[in-house]
């Protein structure tokens, strides 16, 4: 949900680049694992669970072929809980699936310290033992806390701290379009 | 010692009410009026703009010598008692031994002479050890010191033993004063039952428990010929049931409690042990029964019920805590506060006070008549002050009224002659 | 919107949105207590109490399950009822408590308004576990959530509360939550058993069972306390069970589909025959399953840096 003023947004990609993008992202996927064979895709609350059923789309279109598609929810695995005053709300995780022995990948929006894919991936780990995890980003925007890495990637938009990126995406009744702002 | 209290408003009930000076000597009122011959040497007391009143008489007090001085001694109680105007009063028997025999009785009189503060005139036990089976040395009690008896505390559940008890007492004069509540029916209860109680899952005590102990009282005054005197009435059924007694012309006499006048149930939400105490808080209604019944003298008497108890002992749970809470230190300016909402007269009031308590009891007290002890509160009605526990003389904190924003102070208080209060000075 | 409360002491304060908020978070917990791997880490390295100066298995292991789950540390204490009367203070028991550290603690205790003395006294966040007769807010909230799960809505819902009303906790706090979600509350049983006034809760007192049960979605049975001394509230256990007793027949009385609760234990064979509680129309265990994730949910909601 954006509470910008929008004369405060500079876009960086719109509807055309993240069509490409995801399109892209797809093919790489399909690629490197091969095919759809045990493969599922877990996309990560918010952000990422309407490009991760984007991506489902795709690969159907490209494959003729459905992978199973789960929503994860990674409040309960933040680092930051015993330093908060209320705790953040939770929403459901819903993997109507068996990861153990899956490729699973990962879908978030934006990828910025890392802080939330280490919380996904002790999420994950808690649901089944996955043969391998990888993880897909619409931006990567730097500033990693953590060593992690995006394993597909749509764009790479390089920001200062300060910045703010936000991913608009019509499923939230937004037109399509990544912009930066000034946080 | 001479003390002069001049230019003060004297209000003694049903005989002055009106500007004079006040004379005092060798222990008791010389003289009261304008142009008064004052011998050299007296002390003088600046009595303008304050009120000079027959020093307050206190039918029902806890002090709780022997065995309980933790909560409260003869001493500091005497002391919290001159502090609020009080300058005899009446205490109870259930410390520990309970007071059933001569020997307490001269004891409490022993620590009361020690003080050297207010008046102290024991209640005797009804039964021995209050257990409510057998009949204590009443006459011996009599003799010893105790001004009326009872149980207090308790209840005389056996309706026999009290019939004997009242018939026993005709002979030697003394009001028997019940506590009145079926214990049956209070079973348990540590509030009014009421729909507070059902809120707060509390276990209640029925009005009904009141009622039925008056009705039967009542009954046994009529029977026996007795002096009754109800202690710490609170139910508008109660007041309906003394009013018809004595428009029957029966010997009863009623009291009642700031607290029965003030508030309601209501303060005990939040599990307030600050405002438990037997008789409970009950609804508006008896509240407005109460403040009916002083008006139109179906009850005589103000009482405290001065009921002082550790802090750790209120800080159990609202079941476990024990009843009472302590008011000679509050009573005057509550009592003052029905004269201000039109419902006493000023006189009336200090006749509740001080007058009719000591009518009941038979005691010579209460009163500014040249010959009488001299006894004397100066009340300063105007003076607005907040209720701070800590400041209270009494050895204990219990009070619902903390933090109190009031109206009516004692100023000065004289016992026998002798000042042993002043406001504003730490007194012996 | 968060539970901006320190404590959990009842359900009577609780605004609707806190209420749906609470269910909606047990909805997550619910999840994660049908996995394999029963356990998040949202609670690690904090340390629950559980302070039950009643016995209970049930409630405690609930807790102490929810608050595992959790991965928090739990301790229990039950202080023998002596210790209270050789009057040792709540407060004194609790602060040497939170002495140690402790971020929550969970009192079970007899006396009503217990939980609000030690809340007031202790910077820990403290959830009522029962006190007295008063309230007893997590079972009210898993009775809503199972009412929830079976798909039945609030708004103009026909519940019978049945049994010891006056001395029920249980009551008390499904009374005030059940009549603020909307629903038409109907207490049953002996009038020697309905608290003074307790209409004015909201709820309509039936003593006649039958009557009570016409169209009625949910029976919740309250458990008839046999242990109970002095004079009693009712003739025999014989009279009682035959007026107050859950039997099938009355089952089927009501309207179709009805559920059927008890928050346990149950009498069997006194207020409710032992084929009713074994029936399909009892969600008694899915209550006790809904408990864990109830108190998981409470524990995180309070859990945050106080």
């Amino acid at each position: 949900m954006t509470q910008n003023d929008r004369s405060q947004e500079r876009p960086v990609m719109d509807a055309g680049d993240i069509a490409r993008a995801v399109t892209r992202i797809a093919h790489e996927i399909l690629e490197r694992n091969k095919g759809v064979q045990d493969l599922a895709l877990v996309g990560i609350r918010t952000g990422g669970v309407h490009l991760a059923h984007r991506l489902v789309r795709r690969i159907q279109e490209i494959e003729a072929a459905q992978v199973p598609i789960g929503e994860l929810d990674i409040t309960l695995y933040r680092d930051d809980l015993s330093l908060r005053k209320e705790q953040p709300v939770l929403r459901k995780t819903t993997v109507p699936f068996d990861i153990s022995d899956k490729i699973i990948v990962l879908v978030d929006d934006v990828l910025f310290t890392g802080r939330t894919i280490r919380a996904a991936m002790d999420g994950l780990i808690d649901l089944g033992r996955p043969a391998e995890i990888q993880l897909a980003v619409l931006v990567d925007r730097g500033h990693r806390q953590l060593p992690i890495k995006a394993t597909y990637i749509g764009k790479n938009i390089p920001t200062s701290r300060e910045e703010k990126i936000q991913v608009l995406l019509e499923e939230e009744g937004e037109d399509e379009r990544v912009v930066i702002s000034k946080s | 010692m001479a003390i002069h209290i001049t230019g003060g408003h004297v209000i003694d009930p049903g005989r002055l009410n009106g500007v004079a000076d006040v004379l005092i000597d060798a222990g008791r009122v010389v003289a009261v009026g304008p142009h008064l011959k004052v011998p050299a040497g007296a002390t003088k007391i600046d009595a303008k703009g304050r009120l000079v009143l027959p020093g307050f008489v206190d039918l029902h007090v806890h002090f709780r010598e022997p065995g309980f001085e933790y909560k409260e001694s003869i001493q500091s109680g005497a002391a919290a008692a001159v502090a609020g105007g009080f300058t005899s009063v009446c205490c109870m028997p259930n410390t520990n031994p309970v007071n059933d025999n001569q020997a307490i009785t001269e004891f409490m009189l022993d620590r009361a002479r020690a003080a050297g503060l207010a008046n102290v005139f024991p209640i005797g036990a009804i039964t021995k050890g209050s257990e409510g089976k057998e009949l204590a040395e009443i006459g011996d009690l009599r003799r010893a010191g105790c001004v009326a008896i009872s149980d207090d505390g308790k209840p005389v559940m056996n309706s026999l033993v009290m019939r004997r008890a009242m018939e026993y007492a005709l002979a030697f004069d003394v009001p028997v004063v019940d506590h009145c509540e079926d214990l049956h029916l209070a079973e348990g209860g540590c509030m009014n039952e009421g729909t507070i109680s059902t809120e707060l899952g509390l276990p209640g005590m029925p009005a009904a428990a009141e009622d039925v102990m008056v009705a039967r009282n009542v009954a046994l005054a009529e029977l026996t010929g007795a002096r009754l005197h109800l202690a710490h009435i609170s139910t508008e059924g109660s007041v309906r049931m003394v009013r018809e007694a004595k428009s029957r012309g029966l010997k009863v006499t009623a009291e009642a409690c700031p607290h029965h006048f003030t508030i309601t149930e209501e303060v005990v939400r939040g599990y307030n042990t600050y405002a438990k105490m037997n008789p409970p808080l009950r609804t508006w209604k008896d509240v407005q029964a109460i403040k009916q019944g002083l008006r139109d003298g179906t009850i005589d008497v103000i009482a405290t019920d001065h009921a002082p108890h550790a802090s750790q002992e209120k800080q159990l749970g609202f079941t476990e805590a024990p009843f009472g809470i302590i008011g000679l230190e509050t009573a005057l300016p509550l009592t003052f506060a029905l004269v201000d909402e039109g419902v006493l007269s000023l006189e009336s009031a200090v006749d509740k006070l001080s007058t009719a308590p000591a009518k009941a009891f038979g005691l010579a007290k209460g009163t500014l008549a040249v010959g009488a002890d001299a006894d004397v509160a100066v009340v300063d009605q105007q003076e607005q002050w907040e209720v701070d526990p800590a400041k209270f003389r009494s050895k204990s904190r219990n009070t619902p009224f903390a933090g109190w924003k009031v109206k009516g102070r004692v100023t000065a208080t004289i016992v026998g002659g002798r000042v042993v209060f002043e406001s504003g000075r730490a007194e012996k | 919107m968060s539970l901006k409360r320190k404590d959990l002491l009842s359900l009577a304060p609780l605004s609707v949105d806190e209420i749906r908020l609470i269910l909606e978070t047990a909805d997550s917990f619910k999840e994660v207590t049908g996995r394999d791997i029963k356990k998040v880490p949202a609670l690690r390295g904090r340390t629950v109490v559980n302070l039950f100066f009643e016995p209970s298995t049930r409630t405690r292991t609930s807790f102490e399950l929810a608050a595992k789950r959790l991965s928090a540390d739990v301790i229990n204490f039950s202080p023998s009822s002596s210790s209270v009367v050789k009057g040792e203070t709540l407060l004194d028991t609790a602060r040497n408590i939170e002495a140690m550290q402790a971020d929550i603690i969970v009192l079970r205790h007899p006396s009503a308004g217990a939980a609000e003395a030690l809340a007031r006294g202790v910077k820990s966040s403290v959830i009522n576990a029962g006190d007295g007769w008063h309230e007893h807010p997590t079972q009210g909230l898993l009775d809503l959530y199972t009412i929830r799960e079976r798909g039945l809505s609030f708004e103009g819902l026909r519940v019978a509360i049945v049994g010891d009303v006056a001395h029920s906790r249980v009551a008390r706090s499904n009374i005030h939550a059940l009549v603020k979600l909307g629903a038409e509350v109907r207490l049953v049983g002996p009038p020697t058993m309905m608290p003074y006034g307790v209409e004015k809760l909201g709820a309509r007192v039936f003593y006649n069972f039958d009557e009570a049960l016409r169209g009625a979605q949910v029976i919740m049975m309250l458990r008839l306390q046999l242990e109970r001394q002095g004079i009693a509230l009712f003739p025999t256990i014989r009279e009682y069970a035959r007026l107050y007793g859950l039997t099938t027949e009355r089952v089927e009385s009501a309207e179709p589909g009805a559920i059927v609760m008890h928050p346990g234990p149950i009498n069997r064979g006194v207020e409710i025959a032992p084929e009713v509680a074994d029936s399909l129309s009892s969600v008694i265990l899915e209550q006790v399953a809904n408990g864990v994730a109830i108190r998981m949910g409470i524990l995180y909601l309070l859990s945050g840096a106080n």
